[in-house]
């Protein structure tokens, strides 16, 4: 892939939030959590980026910190050719208009009080305020009609439609501005597994006719792996493996991955039983806390001493774009 | 044949289906007023409050006497002359240095229902933005803008009343700003808390990624989400300004004479209770009906507009 095509690279991005420790003092020193701890990837135009992982492990920080929407302590964000950190709000809100984002809770993305037409015509009345009246009706219908909604419904209010409709408000009102790339953060957990499946055949669609990219942030491992091209597995807010989706279902390398990949339940009891038990033991840790070396450690089957003391560096290690932080990633080959 | 035709039809009429069915949504507030609506006690309070309201207004063209001259006539035996009647056309009969009872209580009602709504209409603008803006801009600038507004809280207002009347004169402007620079300060605290709540949700969060100016999702997001509990706030505040400004003119620092409000009425009136207990009586059964007519109203409102009710 050329250079040209590339629209987004994050490089070593950290957040860390201020976290007041309870009973603390006004003077008290507040700690420091890290939510996303060096995460680097890249995007290419037209391409899908899934971001997978468990609860609490940075995935919305990640899509916020991209966004601009939460403050990064280091790092960049390299969106064409330029980088958004450092940029002041008001630069940063005009570069939105590619860059736009897809929320999880469909309904609580929606206004209450406004109608689902002004919802969607919000984000052109605010870049292009000079589009107005027949003209601005007609790019609102033309996107309701592109996501699969009644452009005269347009004067009904968001607690009058489905789960489902009110996301594809979500994304038409995401589309209006023609951006290069949406985040979609969780766009499905919220919906039933019929509406999510539309959803999702609605964003493919969209992406191969507008040439979207996307970055698709969602724990649920099959929904990743129809729309993804790589996926991207965060643990504890650092990078454990990406790679393509091809590669990166067939062949996981990081434990962590295996152990994800392992915990799918497959819709066959027989084989369900058969499959070989691969349980994770104990929580995921604190990341006001992390364990020291590898984040992993403490929950991975293969952790030795050395873990403990050195932190795994994200590598390629077999040239193909399969990047994995692991020390153990050959000797677990051995293993198998 | 018959089915191309029928297929035809169809077509059409799918197309006039179309043409008509930009429906009308079914939009939150529309919902408060019907279930306002079904609220009897909210509903009758809005009759007699509108009522009150034309009687304030043009309640003077109905008799011939006017709140200023005093009725030489009946001067002499008040007590007996100077109860209610309708053969004299002193409804309300006449107050202890012999005015028509009933012409001041009119504008005694207009004065005193202006200083409600207006006061609450203070409230309402400048502690709602205050507030709004307080809790969205959040950081510094919020405990700033909170310290600020302590500070004017703690600040004695009856003390700050006596002074501006000592210094300026009894005057009905005055009043009017004393109570607008007490009563949006409680509306703000209200208006920053819901704020500090609305800031999380995931619309504002949709405004901000679109890039929407800050003061713009104030206005367009913030206000109208917060406006219910401010509309119940604010109605329950109208009658809180009243007694305020009642209370003001029980102690002889409101309104001048001749003109005259409920709380100077009921004042007057308390010292005549006993030989004229008509001169307490009237005025304040006026203030009592409109406290319970705008605390009702109050309760409807909330019942209607609560948004867990939805």
């Amino acid at each position: 892939m050329s250079e040209q095509q590339r629209l987004l690279a994050v490089e070593n991005l950290q957040v860390t939030f201020d976290i007041m420790p309870r009973n603390a003092w006004p003077w008290t020193r507040p700690q420091p959590l890290k939510a996303v701890n060096n995460v680097s990837f890249t995007l290419n135009e037209g391409e899908t980026l899934g971001i997978v992982g468990e609860s609490g492990c940075g995935k919305s920080t990640l899509a916020r910190a991209i966004m601009g929407m939460v403050p990064s302590q280091a790092g960049k964000v390299v969106w064409l050719g330029e980088n958004l950190r450092g940029l002041s709000l008001k630069q940063l809100r005009k570069r939105r208009q590619r860059l736009q984002m897809v929320f999880q809770d469909p309904l609580a993305s929606l206004s209450p009080r406004m109608t689902v037409g002004d919802i969607i015509a919000e984000p052109l009345r605010t870049h292009y305020p000079d589009i107005k009246g027949a003209e601005l009706r007609e790019k609102v219908d033309a996107i309701m009609d592109r996501v699969g909604l009644h452009p005269h419904q347009k004067n009904r209010y968001p607690h009058e439609f489905s789960g489902g409709q009110c996301q594809r408000v979500g994304i038409a009102r995401a589309l209006i501005l023609e951006p290069k790339l949406i985040i979609c953060d969780e766009p499905v957990s919220a919906l039933d597994v019929s509406v999510q499946a539309q959803v999702i055949n609605l964003l493919k669609n969209l992406q191969r006719d507008m040439g979207l990219s996307l970055i698709f942030i969602a724990h649920d491992l099959s929904v990743v792996k129809h729309i993804s091209d790589r996926v991207m597995v965060l643990y504890l807010g650092n990078v454990a493996e990406n790679a393509t989706r091809a590669e990166l279902f067939a062949n996981p390398r990081h434990p962590y991955t295996q152990a994800l990949m392992a915990a799918v339940p497959i819709p066959d009891p027989e084989r369900e039983r058969a499959k070989p038990p691969v349980e994770l033991e104990g929580d995921l840790p604190s990341p006001m806390n992390p364990p020291s070396g590898c984040v992993f450690r403490t929950r991975c089957p293969l952790a030795t001493e050395y873990c403990g003391k050195e932190i795994p560096v994200l590598e390629d290690k077999t040239g193909a774009g399969h990047w994995v932080a692991c020390h153990y990633v050959e000797r677990e080959e051995k293993l198998n | 044949m018959f089915f191309s035709d029928k297929h035809a039809g169809m077509g059409e009429l799918a197309d006039t289906l179309a043409e008509d069915a930009y429906t009308e949504g079914r939009s939150l507030w529309r919902d408060a007023r019907r279930r306002f609506m079904g609220h009897r006690a909210a509903v009758a309070s809005l009759l007699v409050l509108v009522l009150l309201l034309l009687f304030s207004a043009f309640g003077q063209f109905l008799s011939p006497w006017d709140n200023e001259s005093i009725d030489w006539a009946s001067l002499p035996n008040l007590d007996e002359d100077g109860v209610p009647s309708l053969a004299s056309q002193h409804y309300f009969g006449l107050d202890p240095i012999g005015r028509d009872l009933y012409q001041r209580t009119v504008q005694g009602s207009r004065i005193s229902l202006m200083v409600g709504v207006l006061g609450a209409l203070t409230a309402v603008v400048i502690g709602t933005l205050y507030g709004a803006i307080s809790g969205y801009v959040g950081g510094r600038t919020d405990a700033i803008m909170m310290r600020t507004l302590e500070v004017l809280s703690a600040f004695p207002f009856m003390f700050l009343v006596i002074v501006l009347m000592a210094v300026f004169g009894r005057n009905v402007l005055l009043i009017f700003v004393a109570i607008g620079a007490v009563s949006w300060l409680n509306m703000a605290r209200i208006v920053r808390g819901q704020t500090l709540s609305l800031k999380r949700k995931e619309y504002i969060e949709a405004a901000m990624s679109v890039g929407v100016h800050p003061l713009l999702i104030v206005l367009r997001h913030i206000v109208p989400n917060v406006l219910g509990v401010v509309i119940v706030y604010a109605t329950l505040l109208v009658p809180e300004m009243i007694l305020f400004e009642s209370f003001i003119s029980f102690l002889g620092l409101g309104v001048s004479e001749p003109y005259t409000s409920w709380g100077a009425l009921i004042s007057e009136g308390a010292d005549a209770m006993w030989t004229a207990p008509w001169t307490l009586i009237f005025p304040m059964l006026m203030l009592v009906l409109t406290l319970f007519c705008f605390n009702f109203l109050g309760d409807g409102l909330r019942d209607a507009l609560d948004p867990k009710d939805r």
